[in-house]
């Protein structure tokens, strides 16, 4: 069965309900296109052997009534999982074998699904092109030289490319939502407090959540309802009544109120995402929902500000990487000098510009300046969300402000590469869920995304709105398997 | 506002990350620009603004007093660069 | 005394300086699991075998808060006669060490769980207060070990992540003296709440300590330096005493001092200064953003506060007015929880008609010199309340006397033996039989004619004599008010 890896998740999993497929035919058919997608460079560390022996093993005593039943799943390498070589896409950390099971990895197993393997990343998140991993940067299956976005590019990659059938990433300015638009997918960022953080390597505590990254909008649906749980070992968990939410997805959007941002249509942006933008007007309205010009007045301070709080919240983080418990260590003639080594040629450049920035507001006599302003900032920020869904249901905006570039292009000017988190960055700081569907391709044929925001929980919402547009888009991705011989 | 290469020496010895001379410039123009970028923010008026410490809607929960976590130092020290089976070890220490 | 007199000041030619000394006081909370982890907290346990994956700060672990921890404080406070804060947030204190694996402390900075408070001291010249500038919680860090190996630092995590309480004074304390009193009152108010054991040689207790002097009557405060880490009080005082004096000697001097952390050297008896300015930390403090702020209920607070024990000053005030004692018996009875429990239960033991004064001379008196000579604390008196107060009882009703008493409490000792049945084998009951001890005391008299003679002549010295005489013929068992009244009668 050579098209196993064009079925969405819910048709494998229905193919393997109705004993159409067996776990081992699906894995087996994801292992094999992996292992030809190698240019792609989506991988950090595999684990097929000891997948497919999961695999058979699961299909002898099938346990049917998982949400996940025998379905292997890659995941990003920022997730520690059990005895399986955990890096975060970092140098500092590629010996790193957790002896322990993040708690939304250990979910996922948990309804059945099985390891493939872990993917690449940009060094602990930090980045919006995956190519500032250790592990060198990965191939967009849209084009070659493309990037696939950042930080979960590895994910993206893997999905667009039919590599895994769905995959979690992690987004703290976008890492989902702008890879799912720059390769074609879908990709959820969850309200802050909806998926554990626990065993997940931190970047910026107060914006990291884990989420669904899928072909399809029912998919990450699906695989949100499993992630998504109350846990007791993260002190920022939320114990909030969750929903059946691949169950309960319905396209009947009839009446809800869509809020419209002026501040969102930015200078420079690209007729194309314009357009795209237009025509997501159009959609939402022929599916029956309103909508409703809003203003987000503190948008345009998000990027500024989220420059201050994820560097200063990371350099903090990113102190245990500190050669002595686990990891990378370099020679020193004493701790000190051990420590600097370590650091310095342990973590790469992007993730030492973000250390020092950090430091800096973080640091005596700018700590007002910086950390706190930025604070304040932040909550006349989600001030603005508040205010605006007072009026609406949901807001819809672009999800980037342009579509993917060429591997290298952005790399000399960290500003221009920030640029790219301008619409997805206030909902992390904010701590709402967004969700980025492709609603088209702009004229070089790569592919656009909508991002749709919502109130905080409310993903049962936009996962239904995303649904509804869905249909009405009918995209379809353009993957020419460039990469396989 | 402009961060100079004495600034980044300082910040790079508070971050513990050691820096050449070479790399401190390159990191003293991206900066330069990062915060340029930044201040964008000093045109916001904020002084009567609360702060926000923390995002999460909900209050912090409390544990009860147990001990649940065993003697795990085989799995503690596993994956250090350097150990003896009992203690981390670490280049000495210069005070 | 004269407040004047007990001053401590620090005499150059013709000028005076006081000295002015604020502690940060690191105790342990007594609790089973770590602060912000599920590990035990017990001390000597073979190195990192108490360590967890939070402890170690391993990729993706976050801290989750211990309620009793935070109740602990909250007593803590409570005794302290402090404003508890319903708000509290928890700061990272950024700094690299090799026995801080999160390259942080958990600490709280801006918004402490506990605010101001005081603290009474008794001094010899009265009663002094000193302010309380804070209460936090906070984690400790582990251990390094610098001495097994010449290369190498080692490193144990068990310590890491316990909770301590740093407790900020005023600066309001004004001598050696002072500290150690204040010391002892924080370590006291600890024990009776059970918030910390204050055990200093386990390291359960220990203090950084910041000294300034200023020219005596002067009401600014000098440049201060901050004596990290020290672990004894008899340390502290030769600290402050070295401290202080090199800071006059400098301003004698006419040089400056420098504001700085230094260490005091036990083996020297000097402070050195501990980093160069250049190395200065800059801790970066910032909310812990994997944690929440902490609030606490009014009716949290008062729960705490109606299970609050009696603490040494209620103590002391009961037991003056309650047993007569004077301030100085009761502040001896109630400085030490235990001494003041074993009191209670003597006293509660010896039933209605007790001799309360008595028990206190005897507690303070026989049984401290006992524990003292055998390094023992009260909580392992080898002679149990009980047993205690029947030998108090014994000599209150006259069984035996107080001279008999010691013979048989030295016989108790062993073995918390009843000292009714001691008295009972070894026949030292006192003999009170009036006709018994005419007839012993007409021997004696007989005996002694001359001696008699001289006595009725007018040389009073005798009768002592003759006292003795009679003790000596009953085996020291004579009820030494009967002997005299029947000699004076027959003499």
């Amino acid at each position: 069965m050579s098209d196993i890896t064009k079925q969405s998740l819910t048709e494998l999993i229905e193919n393997i309900k109705n004993k159409k497929l067996s776990s081992t035919d699906v894995t087996k058919a994801f292992i094999d296109r992996s292992e030809k997608s190698e240019e792609l460079n989506a991988y950090i560390t595999n684990d097929f052997t000891s997948a497919l022996d999961k695999a058979k093993k699961f299909d002898q005593k099938p346990n049917l009534n998982l949400k996940l039943p025998g379905i292997p799943m890659a995941v990003k390498d920022l997730f520690c999982t059990k005895d399986i070589k955990t890096t975060a896409g970092s140098k500092i950390l590629n010996n790193f074998v957790p002896t322990y099971e993040s708690t939304v990895t250990e979910n996922i197993w948990n309804e059945g699904a099985i390891l493939l393997g872990k993917l690449n990343c940009d060094e602990f998140a930090m980045g919006s092109s995956n190519e500032t991993s250790f592990f060198g940067n990965v191939q967009s299956p849209i084009d070659k030289n493309l990037v696939p976005g950042g930080s979960s590019g590895g994910s993206a990659s893997a999905v667009a490319g039919q590599l895994t059938p769905v995959t979690i990433g992690t987004d703290t300015g976008g890492s989902i939502r702008q890879p799912a638009s720059f390769t074609g997918i879908v990709g959820l960022k969850p309200t802050y407090g909806s998926c554990s953080r626990y065993g997940i390597v931190a970047f910026a505590s107060s914006l990291d959540q884990a989420g669904p990254m899928a072909q399809n909008v029912k998919d990450c649906a699906l695989l949100h309802e499993v992630i998504s749980s109350y846990d007791s070992k993260d002190s920022t968990s939320i114990d909030f009544k969750r929903n059946n939410y691949s169950k309960e997805l319905t396209n009947n959007i009839k009446g809800k109120k869509i809020g419209i941002p002026k501040e969102y249509r930015v200078d420079g942006m690209p007729k194309e995402i314009e357009d795209l933008w237009q025509k997501g007007i159009q959609y939402v309205k022929d599916c029956g929902a309103e909508t409703i010009d809003i203003s987000l007045p503190n948008t345009s301070y998000a990027l500024p500000t989220y420059y201050i709080v994820a560097p200063a919240e990371a350099s903090s983080n990113l102190a245990r990487y500190d050669g002595v418990k686990y990891g990378f260590r370099a020679k020193g003639e004493n701790l000190i000098d051990m420590y600097e080594k370590t650091r310095s040629e342990g973590f790469g450049a992007e993730v030492q510009r973000r250390i020092m920035i950090g430091t800096y507001v973080l640091s005596s006599g700018y700590y007002d300046a910086y950390y706190l302003k930025a604070q304040k900032v932040r909550k006349l920020i989600k001030n603005d969300f508040d205010e605006a869904y007072k009026k609406v249901d949901a807001i819809l905006t672009p999800s980037t402000p342009s579509s993917a570039f060429k591997i290298g292009e952005k790399t000399n000017d960290p500003v221009s590469m920030y640029l790219n988190d301008i619409f997805t960055v206030p909902v992390n700081l904010a701590g709402l869920p967004g969700i980025s569907i492709p609603a088209g391709h702009d004229s070089k044929g790569y592919p656009l995304g909508l991002q749709i925001i919502g109130k905080a929980f409310d993903e049962q919402n936009i996962l239904n709105i995303a649904y509804a547009m869905e249909e009405k888009i009918n995209f379809k991705n353009k993957i020419t398997d460039w990469w396989i011989k | 506002m402009s961060i100079d290469l004495k600034t980044i020496k300082h910040i790079s010895k508070l971050a513990r990350i050691s820096v050449d001379e070479q790399r401190a410039e390159k990191l003293a123009g991206d900066l330069n620009s990062i915060f340029e970028f930044i201040e964008k923010l000093n045109e916001l008026k904020t002084d009567n603004v609360e702060p926000l410490t923390s995002i999460a809607e909900t209050t912090i929960k409390l544990r009860s007093d147990e001990v649940k976590s065993k003697n795990i130092r085989e799995q503690i020290i596993k994956n250090s660069p350097q150990d003896n089976e009992d203690y981390f070890v670490v280049p000495k220490v210069i005070e | 005394m004269s407040k004047e007199d007990s001053e401590y000041l620090i005499n150059r030619k013709d000028n005076q300086y006081e000295v002015v000394i604020g502690l940060e006081v690191h105790a342990q909370v007594l609790s089973e699991s770590k602060l912000f982890s599920t590990s035990a907290t017990k001390y000597g346990a073979e190195p990192n075998t108490q360590v967890s994956l939070v402890d170690a700060a391993f990729p993706g672990m976050l801290p989750v808060i211990n309620e009793f921890c935070v109740k602990q404080a909250i007593r803590t406070g409570i005794g302290l006669n402090a404003k508890i804060n319903k708000r509290s947030v928890f700061d990272r204190k950024n700094y690299f060490y090799a026995d801080l694996p999160q390259g942080y402390q958990i600490s709280q900075f801006k918004d402490p769980i506990v605010g101001e408070g005081k603290v009474i001291l008794d001094m010899p010249n009265g009663q002094k207060e000193v302010g309380i500038e804070r209460l936090h919680l906070e984690q400790d860090a582990g251990k390094s070990i610098h001495d097994l190996d010449p290369q190498n630092t080692f490193v144990d995590l068990n310590r890491s992540g316990v909770a301590l309480m740093e407790i900020v004074s005023k600066p309001d304390l004004r001598s050696p003296d002072e500290v150690n009193a204040y010391i002892k009152k924080l370590r006291s108010i600890m024990r009776y709440l059970g918030t910390c054991d204050g055990n200093m040689q386990e390291g359960s207790l220990r203090a950084d300590v910041n000294v300034s002097v200023r020219p005596k009557g002067s009401k600014e405060f000098g440049t201060r330096c901050e004596i990290k880490n020290v672990n004894s009080i008899k340390f502290m005082q030769m600290a402050i005493e070295y401290e202080a004096n090199r800071q006059v000697d400098l301003i004698e001097e006419g040089k400056t001092i420098d504001q700085e952390t230094r260490l005091f050297d036990t083996k020297k008896n000097e402070t050195r200064s501990m980093r160069s300015k250049e190395d200065a930390h800059d801790y970066r403090y910032f909310p812990d953003p994997d944690l929440l702020p902490l609030e606490v209920s009014e009716k949290f607070i008062e729960e705490l506060k109606n299970d609050i024990p009696e603490l040494p000053d209620d103590k002391k005030k009961r037991f003056i007015e309650e047993f007569k004692l004077s301030p100085y018996e009761a502040n001896i009875l109630v400085s030490d929880i235990d001494t003041a429990k074993y009191f209670e239960e003597v006293v509660a033991k010896m039933g209605k008609n007790k001799d309360i004064k008595l028990a206190v001379n005897w507690i303070t008196g026989e049984l401290f010199a006992v524990l003292n000579s055998k390094a023992l604390e009260i909580s392992q008196s080898p002679v149990s309340a009980k047993n205690f107060a029947i030998l108090i009882n014994l000599i209150k009703n006259g069984t035996i006397s107080g001279k008999i008493a010691k013979t048989v409490f030295e016989l108790m000792i062993d073995g918390d033996k009843d000292p009714q049945k001691i008295v009972e084998e070894k026949g030292l009951k006192q003999q009170s039989d009036p006709k018994a001890l005419e007839a012993l005391i007409d021997k004696i008299i007989n005996d002694n004619r001359e001696k008699a003679i001289e006595y009725k002549q007018g040389k009073e010295k005798l009768f002592g004599f003759f006292v003795g005489q009679a003790m000596k013929a009953s085996g020291g068992k004579a009820n030494p008010q009967l002997i005299n009244e029947i000699l004076k009668k027959k003499l």
